[in-house]
């Protein structure tokens, strides 16, 4: 049953995934954290994460780890988790199989064609929501803290991060590698604190 | 070598060496299969990365896919997807078997507890990118608002919003060709 769940939610992934990588968090999340629960937010945050810093696309990276992890939480052995990131992997790009066999029928007619000229042009402002609500969601407690002293860290972290990426247009893993490097010096307990 | 060996090998390298996805990979491939090896036109590429961009799922490997099935059909097709998926599923899948065992160590977890708040702010900057891309101004500022507020606060699948807004543009793009036809017959 687990299985199915996996295939049938990286086929839907898959399926809607329009506006690229960013655009296809807010859906992994949707079906991976918010319904099926079968990753807690920090551990989705963790991947992206991970995504940034190791080659391939995040609609990969995030549907292998899923169906590994999601399976040996359910019990299963890894061998057995192995065999459900293979699911999950092969349901994410099995609709782009599907399309790219009905569309090469029409080919180049299908892009220019108004009817989906109309349907993206309400699509491209639909997917900029969808990756605004995927940034909403991550800001809880879970990946900025409870305690002040986190609390406040993570946002100077937070701010600093967007103005480096979005004004300066700082390279991202380097940016993730210095956050990781504040966090091992400011949250490690084996550290002095510094407050 | 075989065809398909030749081009699952091309694909799988570039997998291996793009960070960042399928935008990254645009001027690798075109380099390889374009320039190096002619294998198509530089006007079949392009027209190909346009039609990447337009059908859902991932973008590298829609890339892939296209291409593949443009010079070989099917199996050109998988060869093509198979090498750009190949590298990130190895890796990730090394990833998960470690990662699973160093959760809870302290030391990890303090690192990952400043890359959180970094990550959020990553996803959070090209919002407002795409969203100049996307021409969002007064008129059409709404859709996004509405959107992020329904999946946000009332956890709206945002499945149900590409569906919805895709029907609202298609019905829109009508109504718009009706009033222009009437236009024209009076």
């Amino acid at each position: 049953m687990l299985f199915l769940q996996l295939f049938y939610a990286f086929f839907k992934i898959g399926l809607f995934g329009f506006g690229g990588g960013y655009a296809m968090i807010s859906m992994i999340q949707g079906e991976v954290v918010t319904r099926h629960q079968w990753l807690s937010s920090p551990e989705f945050t963790d991947i992206i994460a991970i995504s940034q810093m190791t080659p391939g696309p995040i609609g990969i990276n995030s549907a292998t780890y899923v169906g590994y992890t999601a399976v040996v939480n359910a019990g299963y052995s890894h061998a057995i988790g192995v065999v459900g990131s293979i699911i999950t992997t092969f349901a994410v790009v099995c609709p782009s199989f599907i399309l790219m066999l009905l569309i090469s029928k029409f080919f180049l007619k299908y892009q220019k064609h108004p009817i989906i000229a109309s349907v993206f042009n309400g699509l491209r402002p639909a997917v900029v929501g969808l990756m605004a609500a995927a940034t909403l969601i991550l800001i809880n407690q879970e990946n900025f803290g409870t305690s002040s002293f986190q609390v406040i860290t993570s946002c100077i972290l937070f701010i600093g991060t967007f103005i480096a990426s979005y004004r300066y247009k700082v390279n991202p893993i380097l940016l993730i590698l210095i956050c990781g490097a504040c966090g091992f010096l400011l949250f490690n307990e084996s550290m002095p604190s510094f407050i | 070598m075989n065809f398909y060996i030749k081009s699952f090998l091309i694909f799988f390298r570039i997998g291996l060496f793009t960070i960042g996805g399928g935008y990254a990979m645009i001027p690798l491939i075109e380099n390889e299969l374009v320039d190096k090896r002619k294998w198509i036109s530089r006007d079949e590429f392009l027209d190909l990365i346009a039609l990447s961009q337009t059908v859902p799922g991932i973008f590298a490997v829609n890339i892939a896919i296209f291409i593949g099935y443009k010079l070989r059909r099917f199996w050109g097709a998988f060869a093509m997807a198979a090498g750009t998926i190949l590298p990130s599923f190895t890796i990730i899948l090394a990833i998960a078997l470690c990662f699973q065992q160093f959760k809870d160590n302290p030391t990890i977890e303090s690192i990952f507890k400043g890359i959180r708040p970094a990550v959020v702010a990553l996803i959070a900057a090209p919002t407002f990118k795409m969203a100049k891309s996307a021409r969002i101004n007064l008129y059409n500022a709404w859709i996004p608002v509405v959107s992020a507020l329904l999946i946000w606060l009332l956890g709206f699948s945002p499945i149900y919003i590409i569906i919805l807004s895709g029907l609202g543009g298609y019905l829109y793009g009508r109504y718009l060709h009706k009033q222009k036809t009437k236009k024209e017959d009076c």
